[in-house]
């Protein structure tokens, strides 16, 4: 079993020289677009629950500076990960491991979206907020994608930390400073992720193990996969509940948050205590994963329509 | 480079040349506009 490392990774000028120039929607497959929606939407979620006014220019630019970063890290993560992408099907098509690229190409792309993001971030909303962009940049692209995903089986938690930014850079856009509901925020992405992913991870099976990617199931096994599914849900439902016990939402959010937290862990419950049997569909895993998605996208929502109720008095 | 090759290296460089030129159009329009909203929030 072999991992990405430094030293077996292949040089960049091994990478198969393309003839043609690269068309410019490789170029935007780098950037992850399906992940993007998910980062989008929160920094939106972020900008619109922030106490404060930004113009709609600047939050519009913030919103845009996080997506590029995030398209920035997302590329890196193509350039770094092209031989282990070669391995799996699900990755092998894509535009390095297609020969559609060179291998630098796609990292002077990641690096430059990632400075111009920063610079942007900097200059138009202030630099509390290029900082953690920047942060998050590297978190993902360094910390994440070259550091610890190979080397340790809670890969996903330490991914999720970057996935929980965006909300937490949106909001310090808006307010220039970072208090408790943005790290709450925070709190909530990198709590979710586990049982997101984890309940996924469980059905699907994947090629990870044949490239050498530590992934929980295949490491640890499916036991301690559905008891760690288990405790990130449990760990989540406070979590998610926190902003409004705080006083930091009112009650739409309030309401919202504990029956969607009630129901997550209803619904974890039979993933965490039953264990695959032959010719299982594996129903109460696929139902957590869909789930978790439509738990995300609903909590967050109700954090900006409770917020937004709130500035403008519809609540008093 | 075939005549074929030649005539997709051509659409490949255009398509990315409008690409880049309209972001490029973008940014400054961006640009304008964050000068505007941030002279107008400083005044």
């Amino acid at each position: 079993m072999t991992i990405a490392s430094p030293q077996t990774r292949q040089p960049d000028s091994a990478a198969p020289a393309a003839m043609l120039p690269t068309e410019w929607r490789d170029f935007f497959t780098l950037t992850k677009p399906r992940v993007m929606t998910l980062v989008i939407f929160t920094a939106i979620c972020g900008v619109l629950a922030a106490p404060g006014h930004i113009h709609p220019v600047l939050g519009f630019t913030a919103i845009l500076a996080i997506s590029m970063g995030a398209g920035g890290s997302a590329a890196l993560n193509h350039w770094w990960e092209a031989d282990l992408d070669a391995g799996m099907k699900r990755t092998m098509n894509r535009p390095l491991p297609g020969g559609r690229m060179r291998r630098e190409d796609a990292r002077d792309f990641g690096i430059f979206l990632a400075a111009v993001s920063v610079g942007l971030m900097g200059l138009a909303i202030g630099w509390l907020a290029a900082g953690l962009l920047l942060g998050a940049i590297i978190y993902y692209a360094v910390i994440y994608t070259m550091w610890l995903k190979p080397r340790t089986p809670q890969n996903i938690v330490i991914g999720g930390g970057a996935g929980a930014f965006p909300p937490l850079i949106g909001w310090v856009a808006v307010t220039g400073d970072i208090t408790a509901m943005p790290l709450l925020l925070f709190a909530i992405i990198f709590f979710w992720t586990p049982p997101h992913f984890w309940a996924l991870a469980l059905f699907v099976q994947s090629d990870y193990a044949k490239v050498g990617i530590p992934m929980l199931p295949v490491v640890a096994g499916e036991k301690v996969t559905r008891h760690q599914i288990m405790i990130y849900t449990l760990l989540l439902a406070p979590i998610a509940i926190a902003p409004w016990v705080i006083g930091g939402t009112g009650w739409i959010y309030g309401s919202v948050a504990v029956v969607l937290s009630a129901l997550f862990v209803l619904l974890a419950l039979p993933v965490g205590a039953r264990m695959k049997a032959d010719g299982d569909k594996m129903l109460p895993e696929k139902r957590l994963f869909k789930y978790s998605i439509v738990y995300l996208f609903v909590l967050f929502a109700a954090l900006v329509a409770d917020r937004v109720a709130a500035y403008q008095g519809w609540l008093a | 480079m075939t005549p074929e090759e030649e005539t997709e290296y051509r659409r490949r460089q255009k398509s990315r040349n409008w690409v880049i030129a309209g972001a490029l159009l973008f940014f400054v329009v961006l640009f304008y506009a964050i000068t505007i909203a941030r002279i107008g929030g400083a005044s």
